[in-house]
């Protein structure tokens, strides 16, 4: 269990000043200077040994990101975005970090930006959080007014400018394309990659898209150490993390745990237990909905983190633990996520556009028993004909949460089916 | 060049190429319906997805994907079969099954390729989506349920268009195409559209319902609405034109055609004259051919030849031209023209009035000036090459004349000689952006040369042209017949009478016979009591003020050569004959010659073409546009004050034939609309 003093977010809860004196007095922008003067090779190879990855849902290694970021400008400007758009179901721990810790990710624009030459970072932020952008526009301002931010941050003669954009509320926009032209004003649809950001971003210039979290907790990767952040968690899946648990769990709650923590053992410590204990529990979405569920026997023993998770096909996503005990209906559940990705697809392409909606018809069938046997394969090939063949991940989104289902609990359907046809041959 | 394996064929590219151009070169074909050649990629409708090794295990869109060296594609594995088949099966799922009745039927991409990579049968077993039909006016049809989302509607108005009518609202399958305010397309290119769309959602309002395509007889020719002189196909059904398409021609209209020119052929039918008629009693009344040849072969002669004249209007064919000149020779009249408008130009260099640098010179120029000349109303699909260079960015252009509504960015520098004159002195900004840029392109309009001062005015623009660094200046002309006029010499000769003389001399009682042939744009009240003959194909200005009318063949009616205003002699092909008594104007011409004693020395055809390449060599060469030398500015003409005026007003009623189409009327009453609509502002009453 992660101790106290090895805890980033130590205002997760908001129970001290989330200004800029209670930021400071946690310890957040001090010396941010010295980190600057480190120089922005030095920083990158800091967050690359690190081993942070992705707070997103990717995992994608974040130092790696950060090197793809041209050395040197070719006239064109870099940017920092900063991905705030946080509307996977389940998932609210950017919403903690803004509304009660925002100047740790203010800092991190600052440090993120200087490493990959950016001096302008864009902070898109769902549109949907009001009071979370109330608080990050009043950080971005303490920090101008105390000179962190502005012309000459920190001192360190870096110009670094912050801007939040409030975005419209639309959970496509999070994929960091469609954040891209949703921030240019545009109807937020993905992009063609390549080119990638990195290469051709905002506005055609060099731009890393970044996870909240993945850039909070920059700054202080880099006073602690790379070493002191790899010291949590097994290889590869190194630091700490925000986990989110929601659902049939005696007190749900945001906490900062190490990763490859049991996933039994997140839940009964920090959650209360599952409601009615462990053994009423049925299923658990590990990873925010976009990922496939596991069942009870995987959730045993299975480890919290991106390769443990990937290796019982599922994943560790946003790391949002969605627990569903033996009194949910599975199929209702999934067919409500299904219906969520439906009015979300953006409708650009061919896969997700038509295969969403019918998806969401067949699980909605499927609820009530109202279907063939025959289409539980029929559906199942249906989500493996948009799986990797759309523009963006939304299809791939779509598709994982029904192939949980059927992969661990296809009886469950095939009893629902057949307890229609019985009813009916009753009638 | 970069070099891949495709199936095991390996293929060298074109830098910069896609995936899918490298499995055409390879000659493996890729299904599409997003993907065109001319438009933007947009990558969305998953339908070129092919496997490339090495990479991700999931097929890559090859449309979007840049071909790079050593990559092994395979378009024909188990994985591509597969994602095709998906993605069929998805486009389909929400699709209507109305083929039989939906006129995209027999040449629907999404019939095709559903056949060759699609499967046998659909497992989609919930409702079909069913969409609101949308507003766009007179020319679009829609049908949205069939809509498949491709965009290339939306790209195309906005990319080539260059209007933001079409875009699309909602999302995921509520995704629409829409004009947003149920408005028509107001482009003059609006109907491309139609051609773009892969499947029914788009097709042709006035063709409706009326043909299928495999029944129709097609023919290669070329368009006369305009001086580009667009490739077209002429569908016809028996003796009736049903429908007008684009042919591609890069040199000319790329693949694109304006309204005018594909909805015209309602024209076609109403208003012919289909018998000859002679004026008896102020009424016109039906004739025999030889009757009323020999009527006007009396007037003739009973005429001195100094009291004939003829006019040959804007869309009449060189080979009528031609006879019509060689018979004013005969004749011993000198009093000819075929500049209805009164333009400047023609006598001396050829390249004093052609469009040198050709329309295709546009994609490379990086500075334009537009000097009396909108290209919007006057040659709508070059307008459509300027907004594709416009967009790709590096390109200044700017107007010297009334204010024209122009789709791309365009400075309106002044109104008139004035603003040239600064221009020419280097006093004006503009000449320093032509005089920076690598490819001036200096262009002049009717507005500017169809006025009295119009020859100074060239001299003019040659002379701004020789200052920056131009290779020259362009004519754009307005009317098919014009170069092939100029080119024959259809001009007055020694002592003879212009337009504008030759009406003041009807006027004066100096005239006492003029031949229209085809001219209808002239002002036929200010003919006083000249006796007119009127040979053309439909019954307009001239037809009615005529005292004899010998019916002649439309432009898809008679095999005929149009000269474009780049100098391009194109052949036109006969795609149907002329109605009833009426004949092929070269022949009536001929027919005439015997009536007046001075039989012309041609009998067919060959021997016509024969002795135009006599008087103008270059019509030998078919389809290209040949090198033509312009003269120097000339010293001492000056030009007038007056600002320069608009050649055309109203772009969907230029000529006989437009007049006649009830399609076009319906365009032109919504355009006026439309025009009285961006006036208001919302708060000015």
């Amino acid at each position: 269990m992660l101790q106290d003093k090895d805890r980033i977010f130590t205002n997760l809860y908001g129970f001290d000043d989330w200004g800029l004196e209670g930021a400071r007095r946690r310890g957040d922008w001090d010396g941010t200077k010295a980190l600057l003067e480190r120089g922005r090779e030095t920083i990158v190879e800091e967050i690359k040994q690190s081993g942070l990855r992705g707070r997103g849902g990717a995992g994608f290694p974040t130092g790696l990101k950060w090197s793809f970021m041209p050395m040197e400008s070719d006239g064109r400007p870099h940017y920092l975005v900063v991905n705030a758009d946080e509307s996977e179901p389940g998932t609210c721990k950017d919403r903690e970090i803004m509304r009660n810790d925002p100047h740790k990710l203010v800092e991190g624009c600052l440090v993120a930006g200087f490493a990959m030459g950016a001096h302008a970072a864009y902070i898109y932020v769902r549109g949907e959080f009001i009071l979370e952008r109330n608080r990050l526009q009043a950080a971005v301002d303490q920090a101008y007014e105390a000179g962190l931010l502005g012309p000459n941050a920190c001192s360190s003669g870096w110009a670094m400018d912050v801007y939040v954009h409030h975005g419209a509320g639309a959970y496509i926009c999070g994929e960091e394309t469609a954040l891209l032209e949703s921030l240019e004003g545009k109807k937020g649809q993905p992009r063609l990659k390549p080119p990638f950001p990195a290469n051709m971003g905002l506005y055609g210039c060099p731009t890393t898209v970044n996870n909240v979290e993945s850039i909070a907790v920059a700054p202080t990767i880099l006073r602690r150490g790379a070493s002191w952040f790899t010291g949590f968690g097994r290889q590869g899946n190194a630091g700490t993390k925000i986990f989110c648990i929601s659902g049939h769990v005696n007190n749900p709650c945001n906490v900062e745990e190490e990763m490859s923590i049991p996933l039994r053992e997140l839940i009964e410590k920090h959650a209360g237990g599952v409601r009615g204990g462990w053994d009423n529990l049925l299923a658990v979405i590990p990873g925010g909905s976009s990922v496939p569920m596991i069942p009870k026997s995987i959730c045993d023993d299975v480890l919290m983190d991106f390769d443990a998770l990937k290796d019982v096909k599922s994943g560790l996503g946003t790391a949002a633990v969605i627990v569903m005990d033996k009194s949910t209906d599975l199929i209702k559940a999934v067919a409500r996520l299904a219906a969520f990705y439906k009015h979300e697809s953006c409708g650009q392409c061919t896969p997700c556009r038509e295969g969403t909606g019918w998806m969401w018809r067949v699980m909605e069938r499927f609820v009530t028993g109202d279907a063939d046997v025959a289409e539980i394969d029929m559906l199942l090939e249906v989500t493996t004909q948009i799986e990797g063949h759309t523009i963006c991940a939304l299809g791939d989104a779509a598709a994982w949460p029904i192939q949980g289902l059927i992969r661990h609990f296809r009886g469950v359907i095939e009893e629902r089916i057949a307890g229609k046809r019985g009813q009916i041959a009753a009638e | 060049m970069p070099k891949l394996t495709i199936d095991g064929t390996e293929v060298e590219v074109e830098p910069g190429a896609s995936l899918l151009q490298a499995c055409e070169a390879a000659g493996k074909e890729i299904p599409r319906f997003c993907y065109h050649e001319r438009l933007s990629i947009a990558g969305n409708c998953r339908m070129c997805l092919i496997e490339v090794e090495g990479g991700p295990p999931k097929p890559v869109a090859s449309c979007a994907m840049a071909a790079a060296d050593d990559m092994v594609v395979h378009t024909d594995s188990p994985m591509v079969k597969k994602a095709r088949e998906g993605v069929m099966e998805f486009l389909l799922a929400n699709h209507p099954l109305d083929c039989p009745i939906c006129d995209q039927g027999g040449e629907c991409d999404l019939q095709d390729q559903a056949m060759a990579f699609g499967t046998d049968g659909s497992r989609f077993a919930e409702n079909k989506r069913a969409v609101d039909d949308k507003n766009m006016g007179p020319l679009i049809k829609t049908e949205m349920t069939r809509c498949i989302h491709c965009t290339r509607c939306v790209r195309f108005t906005t990319e080539v268009a260059g209007i933001y009518d079409l875009g699309a609202t909602g999302r995921g399958e509520d995704l629409e195409i829409t004009t947003y305010l149920e408005k028509a397309v107001m482009s003059e290119m609006s109907g491309n559209v139609i051609d773009l769309c892969p499947v029914g959602a788009l097709t042709s309002k006035p063709y409706a319902f009326t043909a299928r395509p495999w029944e129709l007889s097609k023919t290669e020719t070329i368009d006369v609405m305009d001086a580009i002189g667009s490739s077209i196909r002429v569908d016809a059904r028996g003796s009736e034109v049903m429908r007008i398409l684009p042919r591609i021609n890069d040199d000319v209209n790329e693949e694109w055609i304006s309204d005018k020119t594909r909805f015209i052929w309602d024209g076609l039918r109403r208003q012919r004259l289909d018998t000859p008629y002679i004026r008896e009693d102020g009424k016109l009344r039906k004739a025999g051919w030889g009757e009323a040849l020999q009527r006007v072969a009396e007037k003739v002669k009973a005429a001195a030849p100094d009291r004939i004249a003829a006019v040959a209007g804007d869309l009449a064919c060189a080979e009528s031209m031609a006879a019509l000149k060689d018979l004013w020779d005969a004749l011993g009249s000198p009093h000819i023209d075929c500049r209805q408008d009164g333009a400047q130009l023609g006598g001396g260099e050829r390249g004093d009035y052609l469009f040198t640098s050709t329309l295709s010179a546009i994609d490379t120029a990086d500075a334009l000036l537009l000097i009396g000349c909108n290209p919007r109303a006057e040659a709508a699909v070059f307008n459509a090459r300027i907004v594709e260079r416009s967009r790709l960015g590096g390109f200044a252009a700017a107007s010297i004349g009334a204010p024209i509504d122009a789709n791309f960015p365009c400075a309106q520098l002044g109104a008139g000689p004035a603003t040239l004159r600064e221009l020419i002195a280097g006093e004006h900004s503009f000449a320093k952006t032509l005089a920076d840029a690598e490819q001036p392109m200096i262009i002049v309009g009717m507005g500017a040369l169809a006025r009295p001062d119009g020859a100074a005015v060239l001299s003019a623009a040659k002379q701004l042209a020789a200052n920056v660094g131009a290779t020259g200046v362009d004519v754009l002309h307005n009317a098919a017949a014009r170069v092939g006029g100029l080119d024959l010499g259809l001009l007055p000769g020694e002592g003879g009478r212009d337009v504008a003389a030759i009406m003041q001399g009807a006027q004066a009682g100096e005239v006492d016979l003029v031949y229209l042939l085809g001219a209808d744009e002239i002002d036929m009240n200010g003919l006083g009591d000249a006796f007119i003959v009127y040979q053309g194909s439909h019954g307009d200005a001239g037809a009615h003020r005529a005292d004899v009318i010998l019916p002649g063949a439309a432009y898809t009616e008679k095999n005929a050569l149009w000269v474009n205003t780049e100098g391009r002699v194109q052949l036109g092909v006969r795609a149907c004959f002329p109605p009833g008594e009426a004949r092929e104007d070269w022949t009536i011409l001929r027919a005439l010659s015997d009536f007046v004693g001075h039989t012309l020395g041609y009998d067919d055809l060959s021997g016509l073409r024969a002795r135009m390449i006599e008087l103008a060599p270059h019509f030998t060469e078919i389809g290209t546009a040949g090198q033509a030398v312009a003269g120097a500015a000339s010293e001492g003409a000056a030009m007038a004050d007056t600002p320069f005026d608009l050649a055309i007003d109203d772009f969907y009623l230029t000529n006989p034939i437009a007049r006649a189409s009830a399609v076009m009327a319906e365009c032109s009453a919504l355009a006026q609309v439309a025009a009285q609509d961006k006036e208001a502002t919302g708060t000015h009453g």
